[in-house]
Parts: C-alpha cells; structure tokens; sequence
C-alpha cells in the first residue's frame, strides 16, 4: 500500500466515529442529489413529453406578434410619421390566407399540417356546466398530428364523422359534466348558437389542464357553432424532431407574419416554474452538500490538529511538504470517495422506493405515483460534484498541515 | 572531512532586537563521535540540534554536511537531505501512534525508496532484532514501556542508516536502567562509524561522551571542570 495511503487510511480509523459521521455527510447529500432530480426530472421530462405528444410542436394562429405597419409609415420610413386613433379593423378572425399557406407547408420535408377552428364555448349536461375549449378538427388529419385517437379511453376519432354532432370530451371535462359515451350535452358558442351534441369518445392526455377543458369535433360542426363558416383560426404543425419547433416556428412566422409559437412557447409559463424548480432545488442539494463538505474539512482540520505532533515527526523523518498534503488530500479524497459510494447506494434506494409509493397525482400531470427519471448522470454529476467539494474541503487543512513547522511542535512537546 | 559542521550559527527569532538563541557558533564534528550538547536549560542546546538536523533554518551562517552547504538549499532539498543523512531521536520518543514498532522503522525506509517491499522489511526487522525488540516489533507504542519506545525511536532514526545521528534529551523521559542503555547504544552506533550529537542534562552520562560541547547563553562556553583547548 503506498505510503501517504496507509497514514491517511490509520488517520480516518483512529477517528472513526467523526470519519463515519462525515462519509454520511457526503452520502446524503448524494442520495438526495440522485433522489430529488430522478423526482423532477422525472415529473418535467414527462411532462414535456407528453406535451410534444399530444399537443401540436407549432401552432400557426390567426394574429400577429406586433401590430401590422400602417400605409403612412411605409411611405415615409425615414420619417417621423405618427398615426393617432389607432384601433384593430373589425373584421372576422381566422387565418385569411389558409390554404396557401396550406400548400406551402404541405411542400416542407417532415412536416404534417392540420386546419382547425378553436373557441369557448359552454357545455351543459343537466345542470352541470363547463367551459371549455372546443376544437374543430378533421379526423384523418388529426391522427397524424395528435396522439388523441391512441389517447381515447372509450369510443373512437372516427364516429365523430358517422355520429351528427359528435363530440370528444376530455376525462376530466366528462367527469365534472356527469356525462359518458352516447349521452347528449348542449354546447352553446359566444355568438349564441346553441347545438345539441353527442358524446362519442372521451380521451386522457395525462395533461390535467388539456383533460379538464379540452374537447373535438369535426371543423364544419365547430364552424357552425360558432358562426364562423369556412374559417380558421389556428394551424397545427407536428414536426419530425420536436426540437426544431422554435426554429421551424420563426422560419414560418417571418414567411407568413401570422403569430407562429413552438411548444416552448405556447408552455412557456410551466416551462419557466421547471427552470425555477431546478434552481431551487439544485440549490438545495448544493447547499447539503456544502454541509458535508464542512464535515470533511471539521475532520480533516481535527485530524491535523491532533496530528500536529505527527506531522512535525514525518517531517524531521525527512518527509517533504508535498508527501504530508498529499497524505491530508488522500484522507479528504477517501471520505469523499466512501461518502459518494454510500450515496449511490442510498441515492439508488431512494429512486427506488419513491418508485414505489402509489397515490393519484392530479397536478399537473396526471400519474399513480411519481414519475422517476433514473439516470446514470445523477450518479455521476451528484458524485463529481461531492468529489470536488471533498477535495476543497481538505485542501486548505492539508496546506496549512504541509507547511507545520516542526521545531514548533517539537518545542511545545518538549 | 567533517560529517557535519556549523559555521557561525546564530538564530535570532522575533522582529528587531528578538531573543538570539544560538549565536556564532561554529563546530566541526567527525564520523565516529559521540559528542554531547551540554549546558542549563534555555542555553539553546535544542536550538543548536534542530539547526544541526537542518529542522530550523539559521538566521546567520551555514550548516556543512559532508562539507557540503545547506544554506541555499531548498524546503523540498533539505527533507531530502534529512531523509538520506540524519537520524533524530527526540525525548518523548515520537513515534506515530497508530502503527507499530516495525511499521515506525519501515515508514522512512520506504520514504527513501533505496530498499523496497521485502529488502525494506528486513532492514527494519534487523534493527529491532538488533535492539531487542524482536518480540515486540507488531506492538504499537502504546503497548510498550518508555525503554522500548526510545529504542524503536532509535532504530528509526537508524533505518535509512545515515551517518550522523542527533538526539535531543533521549534519555530525558527514562529511568537511570534504560537511560544507560540508550547512551550505550549511542556508544555502539558511533563506534560503528558514525557521527552521534545528543543534547543531555545528565552529566553523568555526559561524561560518556567522546566529546563534550557546553553552551551559555546561546554561546560556546567552557565545558565545566575541563579546560577549553
């Protein structure tokens, strides 16, 4: 066994119960790096990857970013022009140049487009009632852009074409109606048109938000209910790779000037709470860790001290300033080293019994259980980053061991 | 050639007019001495051996060993040089308390690195055999009397077999039975050719001594009762 090695290791063992004490410092901190983001990667991947799912990756909608530039101010760019009493032309919303925008996008490669027209509208089933989000959408296109026919727990996306006026409500959205496959709800639009629909599948995205207020049927019915004949408001584009919906939705945004929003976009908020959520808690943990790192400068600044005498002996030996550093960096580097092994183990326990709790999550997400994301980079980023806080903490005391004046120590034993 | 020499050594410590605890002191000593370092306490007996051993660094003048200079040498060199050519045994013997007898000896054996694996533990089991610590050689200091202790101090300061040995006070922690013993020992290993200095109050067993060096206040100072040359 190398030298500096077998000191170190006689050092820890000598103060056993401090070592121990320090190595489960690190290993908590650890554990609970690997535990707490298995949990929230797990939750916000999930999350994200249902949203690129079962929501369209670009949405194409039928208003702009910025307020379209006035005639005036196209003819005089270079002047000061001011047009006062400015008010949006009252005109009927939706996409007015649909299907040439249809056709161009039909030409890009890994791309699938889908019209629809969306709006509130009011549901009543009895006496209950809900708002909800009415999409008008064409079953053969939509089951190449959405995941809503493998979604659907009963019925199918295709009686919305064989049923008159049929409609697909979301899980929850059928739950607080009281209403199942087959039953009749009356939807009523904001321009006051009134239909009487039937229930002909329910679906669950796991999405809560999507479940609670979304709700399909076919284009012309939703066209009618809500006067808007031959009308879109909204294009729906799933990509290939879901990771170029930002760049895809600027290309088509400056193409076309309609407002274009990737996923990212339009889930921004909830995007935002996950950067939030991260921060916390990738502090926290940090700051468990810091914790245990304390402890292994405390043990290995005690050691020093009480080793003062032994260090003073090695260096009358002849020991040069760098064997007795390196003997202090190997003792905070084997607590580390220790202290990362219990966390992985205990980390690993961990993942494995959050797994195993059950109970409805009716978050954001709807599971029975945590959602785990087990990875091989919490073990190795939770470990690395103990290592190299492990080190730190001893590289001061070892320093200040390494340059002991042994005359001093000797003196004083004396 | 001189084993080791001091050339007008003088350690002042503290800023301005600090405390001089050895000044101008300059001494030859020979392989195969045994010099004793007498004088009262705080005449700087102790200072002068740790500026010897190269453990304290002189304010003025140079320390000589095999008539080579140490003055510029640096931190790193000069561990080197005690590693390979000095011995230390101190008066509380010093040994590391966590290992035993034969690790204590082994441990600058393998610092070194002139002897490796089963060469380095035979060296170190022959200087226990040799100073009849055979049967106590996996103890660990703290199972071995004061007598045993100061010999397997001595034995470590021996294990890379250097040619001068320093001894500060070894017997001072010893009853009368083993303090002879230790000085005998002395005796033997100078006899064998090296240079041994060791710092005592006792006078009798200062008397042993091939060669005797008494300070004062720092200074050189005539031996009590002997006449200086």
């Amino acid at each position: 066994m190398p030298l500096a090695l077998s000191i170190a290791l006689a050092h820890l063992i000598g103060r056993r119960r401090q070592t121990v004490v320090s190595v489960f410092g690190v290993g908590l901190g650890v554990a609970f790096f690997i535990g707490l983001s298995s949990l929230m990667l797990g939750f916000q991947r999930d999350f994200i990857a249902r949203i690129i799912d079962t929501s369209p990756h670009v949405l194409i909608r039928d208003e702009y970013r910025t307020p379209r530039i006035q005639p005036a101010v196209m003819q005089w760019p270079d002047q000061p022009v001011v047009v006062h009493g400015l008010k949006p032309r009252d005109e009927v919303r939706g996409i007015r140049t649909a299907r040439e925008i249809l056709a161009a996008l039909a030409d890009l490669p890994d791309v699938v487009a889908a019209p629809v027209l969306a709006g509130p509208v009011f549901l009543r089933y009895g006496s209950a009632d809900r708002s909800a989000t009415l999409t008008g959408i064409s079953p053969v296109v939509e089951r190449r852009v959405t995941t809503l026919e493998r979604d659907l727990l009963s019925g199918s996306l295709d009686s919305l074409s064989t049923t008159a006026n049929g409609i697909i409500l979301g899980e929850l959205l059928a739950q607080r109606l009281g209403v199942g496959v087959g039953g009749t709800i009356t939807a009523t639009s904001a321009a006051g048109v009134v239909m009487r629909m039937t229930v002909v599948a329910v679906f669950r995205s796991g999405i809560t938000t999507l479940d609670a207020s979304n709700a399909y049927a076919l284009t012309k019915r939703v066209q009618v209910l809500l006067n808007r004949p031959e009308v879109i408001n909204l294009i729906r584009l799933r990509l290939a790779d879901a990771e170029q919906a930002r760049s895809v939705a600027a290309v088509l945004e400056r193409r076309f000037a309609y407002k274009a929003e990737s996923w990212e976009e339009t889930n921004s908020n909830v995007l935002t709470v996950f950067v939030i959520q991260r921060a916390i808690i990738f502090s926290t943990v940090g700051a468990i860790l810091i914790v245990a790192c304390f402890g292994i400068f405390n043990v290995i600044s005690t050691v020093i001290h009480e080793k003062a005498r032994d260090i003073a002996i090695l260096k009358s030996m002849g020991f040069r300033e760098s064997d007795v550093r390196h003997i202090f960096l190997i003792e905070g580097l084997m607590l580390g080293m220790i202290g990362v092994a219990i966390g992985w183990g205990l980390g690993f326990l961990l993942v494995e019994l959050l797994g195993s709790i059950r109970f409805n999550n009716e978050g954001f997400i709807r599971a029975q259980g945590f959602v785990l994301f087990r990875s091989w980079i919490h073990y190795g980023i939770g470990g690395a980053v103990a290592m190299v806080a492990s080190i730190l903490a001893a590289w001061l005391p070892a320093r200040k061991a390494a340059r002991v004046n042994p005359v001093d120590i000797v003196r004083g034993a004396a | 050639m001189a084993a080791l020499q001091a050339v007008g050594l003088t350690r002042l410590i503290g800023e301005g007019d600090g405390v001089t605890l050895v000044r101008d002191i300059s001494l030859n000593f020979t392989a195969g001495e045994f010099v004793c370092i007498t004088g009262p306490s705080g005449s700087g007996k102790s200072s002068l051996l740790y500026l010897l051993g190269l453990l304290d660094q002189p304010t003025a003048g140079d320390v000589l060993v095999d008539g080579r200079s140490t003055q510029r040498l640096s931190r790193d060199a000069l561990a080197d040089l005690r590693l390979a050519k000095l011995g230390f045994v101190f008066q509380f013997h010093f040994l590391l308390p966590e290992f035993s007898a034969f690790d204590n000896v082994v441990l600058p054996i393998r610092r070194l690195g002139r002897l490796r694996g089963r060469a380095a533990d035979r060296r170190a089991e022959a200087l226990l055999d040799r100073l009849g610590l055979a049967a106590s050689m996996h103890k660990r200091p703290g199972q071995m009397s004061g007598g045993q202790r100061q010999r397997v101090a001595i034995a470590r300061a021996l294990a890379n077999d250097p040619p001068v040995v320093l001894a500060d006070e070894p017997t001072g922690n010893l009853d009368t039975h083993n303090a002879t013993e230790v000085f005998r020992l002395f005796q033997e290993i100078a006899a064998e050719g090296r240079l041994v200095v060791a710092v005592t109050h006792d006078l009798d067993l200062a008397r042993e001594a091939s060669r005797r060096v008494h300070l004062v206040d720092g200074a050189l100072a005539p031996v009590p009762g002997v006449a200086l040359d």
